[in-house]
């Protein structure tokens, strides 16, 4: 119960702190002020969130590990984030469609979270809903924004869409820690939320006048720690400090 | 228990209010609402604090003031973070509002204010420095994780909107 609760809560605290990191590097790199501004600030809210999962995990695992030694020191391997979230910024509308593709999975399934038996997640969940919603609407304002856009604009964002697509049936499979942690009522059924997921990206899809993938081939992996070749570089930087500087503290 | 109540001490409330948001120094941590409670026990004051972002830096700064403020009122002291209920903008206060529009930053208005400014291209975002509601926003995000960036098409000033977090 107590290893299948930590497992259970790096699963959903990964997603967070690999995307944050990713859309964190848009720092000073953003196409424009106001973006540049806007993802480092949902970086923000994502490191925020996930401090709140590890100082839980950590309390959990009570093994003498700090929420940083959680976060900073582990193995790729030992990351359980699904490959979504770890895919490169190539351009903007890639690093949008990574985004939406995630922010609706997630906002569906922190409304569930919210219900958990384990007051713990629960609070957290009704804390990081509120923030959510703000990430859900600008990436879904640039699907909308890039596809009914440009010719250039949108064969980008359809490119992203199509190629981004194959990662979304992952967000959808359950874990060993999932079955375990559904069954005890503290877990969200992931299986659940996949057709309302489609459901909501099909529609702000059509609404972007972008065409929805028919593909039937998806990846997965990350959820068992096996990642694309993207995050050990990804890895390298977050670690840097620790793995350069160990025990180092602000 | 989760409780949206208030529990403080009436003697700690002069010294709770000489603590600031460092992000926003006009506004007081006890207008902002981020106090939970804050009791004496056996000798020590155990305040709890929710923040307002799950990422917001402050909340380290401001617990730290927090312990100064009642050192210095010889108070010894203990800051606890909790997380729910979580923190709205329902609760600052009409004072901590009044304090945000003199300091230049726009209060929070309903859910959806953003939204419809955005979408709907609806104007009811007052400028905090002339009044006007013929204003735009310019992106959700803002200096802060609390604020967007908005224009007044009058004064033309660009300035904070507080955004509204339910």
């Amino acid at each position: 119960m107590k290893k299948s609760l930590y497992n259970y809560i790096l699963g959903i605290a990964d997603n967070s702190l690999i995307l944050g990191q990713r859309i964190g590097e848009l720092c000073g790199h953003g196409p424009s002020l106001e973006t540049d501004i806007a993802c480092t600030n949902i970086s923000l809210d994502l490191l925020g969130q996930v401090r709140s999962y590890y100082q839980y995990a950590a309390k959990i695992a009570g093994d003498g590990r700090t929420e940083d030694d959680i976060a900073m020191l582990r193995k790729e391997r030992e990351y359980v984030n699904v490959l979504l979230v770890e895919q490169p910024n190539t351009d903007f509308a890639y690093t949008m469609a990574r985004h939406f593709l995630f922010d609706e999975y997630h906002l569906l399934f922190l409304t569930e979270l919210k219900k958990s038996k384990d007051m713990t997640l629960a609070a957290i969940a009704t804390k990081c809903i509120k923030e959510v919603r703000y990430h859900q609407r600008f990436s879904s304002d640039w699907i909308r924004r890039l596809g009914d856009g440009t010719e250039e604009s949108q064969n980008r964002m359809q490119a992203a869409i199509d190629d981004l697509w194959t990662y979304t049936d992952e967000l959808f499979h359950q874990t060993d820690a999932d079955k375990a942690m559904v069954s005890e009522g503290i877990g969200v059924d992931v299986t659940k939320l996949k057709n309302a997921y489609y459901e909501k990206v099909n529609t702000v899809l059509e609404e972007s006048t972008l065409t929805i993938p028919e593909s039937k081939y998806f990846q997965k992996g990350g959820k068992m720690g096996i990642h694309t070749e993207h995050m050990g570089f990804l890895l390298a930087e977050l670690q840097y400090m620790q793995r350069t500087y160990p025990n180092m503290e602000w | 228990m989760i409780t949206t109540e208030q529990h403080i001490d009436p003697k700690l409330i002069p010294i709770l209010e000489t603590v600031s948001d460092p992000e926003i120094p006009v506004l007081s941590i006890m207008d902002m609402g981020v106090v939970r409670s804050a009791l004496i026990e056996n000798g020590i004051v155990k305040v709890q604090i929710t923040p307002t972002y799950s990422g917001c830096p402050a909340m380290d700064v401001i617990g730290d003031d927090i312990k100064k403020a009642l050192k210095d009122a010889g108070y010894k002291s203990e800051v606890e973070l909790i997380l729910s209920p979580a923190w709205t903008t329902d609760w600052i206060t009409p004072r901590g509002r009044k304090a945000l529009e003199d300091y230049g930053i726009a209060a929070p208005l309903g859910a959806e204010a953003d939204k419809d400014v955005l979408l709907h291209g609806k104007r009811i975002v007052k400028c905090p420095q002339c009044g006007s509601t013929n204003t735009k926003m310019v992106s959700q995000f803002g200096s802060t994780a609390c604020k967007a960036q908005f224009q007044c098409d009058d004064c033309l000033e660009p300035f904070d909107y507080f955004k509204c977090l339910k």
